[in-house]
This record gives C-alpha cells, structure tokens and sequence, in this order.
C-alpha cells in the first residue's frame, strides 16, 4: 500500500465518523438537519479522495456523476411530500441496481477471484438486484402505475422457494470456479433469478404493507453495498452499509409491531388481498352524528384537543386547513396536539413530515407512547382520516383480527369527534367500535371541506 | 486473514447502527429512511474507482452505470432530506407562513 492509498484510507476513517455523528444527530429534530449535512460532509470527503488515486479514468467518472447529480436534484426538488415513500423506494432501488453493477465490473474484470471474494460477489449482485427490481415494483404499487392489492397466484412460495434455491446453487458451483467459461454464465443467471425473485417476492405484499416493505428494501440496499464492499476490500463502504442496513432493520421490525403482525406474515400472507370477512362485524349500536356548530361548541369550550389524523387526511390534502384550525385553536386558549401512530401515512414517519411541510411545529406532534398516558386528561380528540389505529377493539376484543395492535387511545378522551366520509369499515374490513361509544359523535363529510365548515364556524363565532 | 478483519468491521458496525438507529424519534423516521437510503449510495465510492484507465470498453460501461445510479442515490438522497428537515420547525420559528 503506497503513501497515497493509505491517506485515502484514512480519510475513509474520518467519512465513516461523520456518518456516524450525522445519524446521531438525527435523534433530535433541532440538530437533524446539521446531522443531515454532517453526514452528505462524510460522503463528500469519501468522494474526493478517492477521486485523488491514480489512474482513474475521469472522462467516464464525470460523465456519470454529472448526469447522476442533475438526475438526483431534480428528482428531489420535484417530488411532493405526498410522493415520498415512492421517492425512497426509487432511490433504494438505484444503490441496489449499482452494488450488483459493481459486483458484475469487477468479476468481469478479475475473473480469478478467490472462493471468499466470489460468494461476496454473488451477495452483492443478488441482493442488490433483489433490491431493485422490489423497489421497482414497490414504486409502482405506491405511485399507482401498477395494481396496489396484493397479486396472488397458485404455487407463489413453491416458485419463490425454487428461484432461491437455484440461486443458492448456482452461486455454489460458481464460488468454487469463478474464473471458468461457465463461471460467467453461472453469474448471469444469478443475475437474472435475482431480478426476477425481486419481483415475485415483493408483488404478492398488498400495497397496505408497503411501510414494511420499503423499510426491508431499505435494509437490503445497505447490505449490498456492504457485500460490495467485502468484494473490493474497502471498509468505508461495509461501515456505511452495515449502519443502513441495521437502521432498516430496525425500521422494519417497528412497523411490523405498530401493525401487530410478524414479518414472515407481512412478506408471505398478502394480507391486502384477502379481506378478513370474520371482523366482528356485529357489534354495532347507535352512533351520534354532529353537525359543525355541535362540532364548533364542544372545541370552542375544550381546554385541550388532540388530533389524531391518519393518511386520509393526506389524500383529502387536507393537512393546511387542519393546521389553520389548529392555530384558530390555539388564539382561543386551548392546548392543541397531533399523536400520530407510528404506521400513519405509507411509510414510518410520513405523517410527521406531512404536518411539517404545513407548517405544524414539530413540538405539537406526539408519538403514541407519550399520549396514551394522559389521555385520560385529554377534553377532546379529534380523529380524521384514521380509523383501525384508533379502534378499541384492538384492546379489548379477543375474536377481533387486529387485537393486539397497539393503538392511540381516544375512547378514553372525554369526548370524541370522528371525522368520517361515510360509515365504511377501513382497510383491514373491521367495523370500528369506537364509533358506537357513548362519548363519540360522527362528524360525516369529506375531511377538507368539514375542517372548513369549522373555521368558518369560529371565524363567524368571534 | 483479510475476509477476517473485513467481517470484524461489519459486526461492530451493525452493532453500532442498532445502537444510533434505536434512539431516533418516530417522528424523523422518514428523513432518517431517505437519509440513510443517501448514505446506502455509498456503492459510488467502489464504483468510482473502479473506473480505472486500464479499463476498458465493457468494464468502463458497467463502472459508469454504476456511477450513475449510485450519485443519484447519494445526491437525490441527501438532497431530498434536507429539504423534509428544512421544514421541521420549533412552534417560535414556525409562526412565520
């Protein structure tokens, strides 16, 4: 190793602890966007001294990194805030398709690699073609291009199975002879089967479930680069993929406990496509519909509202006028909070951004854990767009098929205001208990248009 | 004896990452995704050197795609992160419409 190449590998050290400072900067929302910066620093650096070694070949390096850049920027100025997990999954897809491009350069090139380098390769070619062709179709449910429920077929698992079990022996005759004629063709199917299990492995998950599945990808576009990382022996690019690959991990599992359901079943039950008929359907009772003004009486006199909003806010655009009440709220002297349940909106955390992006301070929104507690104490909740992630059944009926998932607690607010386009069940076809409690009133309407009525109401009430 | 080192990083760095991640709010959970998707383009380091002179015409085309993709992954990423946080103010600074 030469003076320059270990400078370089040095600098690599500084990157991975940038890295590092960014993500834990990021555990606060006051210092995340400078651990963001931090972090894009980390990349930077690792961009420029690796461009220092010598002999690279700068016409194709700024030929790709120019079109690469405008590509990146335009798509991230573009995309709206509604359209973000489609953003991500592309994203996630574009570094899975490059670990297994990079593999694929550098088998094609040092074909004579040991039986160690050989199994990495095949690692980061097949994850990271697995990563992309799933993001690809993740992308395609989440943006609508493709069917969103769950496409189901006969012999799904078999097939699943199968494709994974040539991989795993196609990448077993080619660790062992890599640099031989049928060596090559062993990787080009590897290639293929790893397209291919991409998308029959991710078009059975109903688009319901794609939180989870984003967050898995996310994890798998870590790993491959990790196992690229194994194959041209750099650290900077196992330290980095190592620490995506844990954080979607992670991302994953609380999901898949926010849903109370365990990945294997998200990943092999199409759950989006099979409509649990059994939900208790039968309990029902009376249910207590209110017009604006009864709504605009029981806010105006609450000393404390919470806000429970769910994704159809999001898809009645209806997040601005909700803060525009929020803060007509907050003149009149109540205290004004959002608690958003960890798998509201399509993907961990979309929720949160969408009430940034109109302007909610990022001090009023409240995680499930910290609202519960204080519920009790809560005069009003307000719930809107929501309904499964509010459902007491969860709490208390054992035969219910979402007992168990974790919920915000509204029943046990004084009262409760649901605000509801009609009487249908949501998404996972269970009929909500909550609306049938003494102490919920049903406000019907479309979102936006009923938080107007309401402004209207405390507009003229002044 | 290098396959040992290589995987000696690897696990410290997933226990790290399980550590860091772990004390990331819900709230910033979609910001931590994409920018941890930013940090995953980090294939473009690889990629890039392995656009050497000696290189040529097969091997440069999959060197260049793989620039390719992974800056738009690291830029776009990046790009797009800042500008979801840029929007997450405290309730002084967000009074402004």
């Amino acid at each position: 190793m030469n003076a320059t190449m270990i400078g370089i590998n040095f600098a690599y050290v500084v990157s991975a602890a940038l890295f590092i400072f960014g993500l834990k900067m990021l555990s606060s929302p006051a210092t995340a966007r400078r651990g963001n910066l931090v972090s894009a620093l980390g990349m930077l650096l690792a961009i420029v001294v690796t461009l220092l070694a010598q002999g690279l070949d700068y016409k194709w390096i700024i030929l790709g990194m120019a079109v690469g850049t405008v590509i990146g920027l335009v798509a991230a100025y573009r995309v709206e805030m509604t359209a973000m997990p489609e953003m991500v999954a592309l994203f996630n897809g574009f570094g899975g398709i490059a670990s297994l491009l990079l593999a694929w350069s550098e088998y094609h090139q040092y074909p004579d690699m040991s039986t160690f380098i050989a199994i990495v390769a095949f690692l980061s070619a097949f994850i990271g073609g697995v990563t992309f062709t799933g993001s690809m179709v993740a992308y395609g449910k989440l943006a609508g291009r493709i069917n969103s429920k769950a496409i189901l077929f006969k012999g799904q698992h078999l097939l699943n199975a199968a494709i994974l079990l040539l991989a795993i022996a196609a990448a077993a005759l080619f660790s062992m002879h890599p640099d031989s004629g049928g060596g090559y063709a062993l990787f080009l199917l590897i290639i293929v089967l790893a397209l291919t299990f991409g998308v029959t492995s991710t078009i059975p998950i109903g688009g319901a479930d794609m939180p989870v599945v984003i967050s898995l990808l996310n994890s798998y576009s870590g790993l491959a680069a990790c196992a690229a990382g194994f194959v041209i022996s750099n650290n900077i690019l196992i330290v980095a993929g190592a620490l995506v690959g844990a954080s979607g991990i992670i991302l994953t599992n609380i999901m898949c406990k926010a849903m109370n359901r365990s990945l294997a079943n998200v990943l092999f039950s199409g759950f989006g496509a099979v409509t649990q008929a059994a939900g208790g359907g039968a309990e029902q009772g009376e249910i207590r519909p209110a017009t604006a003004e009864d709504v605009y009486y029981i806010l105006e006199a609450a000393d404390s509202v919470v806000f429970v909003p769910g994704y159809g806010l999001a898809v009645a655009q209806a997040q601005h006028v909700l803060r525009e009440l929020g803060d007509l709220l907050e003149e009149n002297g109540t205290e004004v909070s959002y608690a958003i349940h960890p798998v509201a909106g399509r993907m961990p955390g979309h929720m949160n951004v969408l009430l940034a992006e109109a302007n909610v301070p990022y001090d009023q929104l409240v995680e499930m854990d910290d609202i519960n507690p204080r519920m009790d104490s809560v005069d009003v909740c307000v719930v809107i767009g929501a309904n499964d992630v509010v459902n007491p059944a969860a709490l208390e009926d054992e035969s219910s098929p979402i007992y168990g998932m974790p919920i915000i607690e509204t029943f046990r607010a004084k009262t409760v205001i649901v605000l509801k386009r009609s009487m249908n069940p949501g998404f996972a076809g269970i009929q909500n208990a909550l609306f049938f409690r003494p102490n919920t009133r049903m406000f019907f309407g479309d979102a936006k248009a009923s938080l107007q009525a309401l402004i209207t109401e405390f507009k003229g009430g002044d | 004896m290098e396959a040992v080192y290589l995987t000696f990083v690897f696990v410290l760095a997933i226990f790290l990452g399980f550590e860091l991640i772990s004390k990331v709010p819900s709230i910033l959970h979609t910001p931590l995704m994409s920018g941890s998707n930013a940090i995953s383009g980090i294939t473009l380091i690889g990629a890039l050197a392995s656009l050497q002179t000696d290189h040529h015409g097969f091997t440069a085309f999959l060197g260049t795609l793989a620039v390719i993709f992974a800056t738009i992954n690291v830029v776009g990423g990046y790009a797009v992160t800042n500008r979801m946080l840029e929007m997450f103010k405290k309730k002084d600074e967000g009074g402004a419409k």
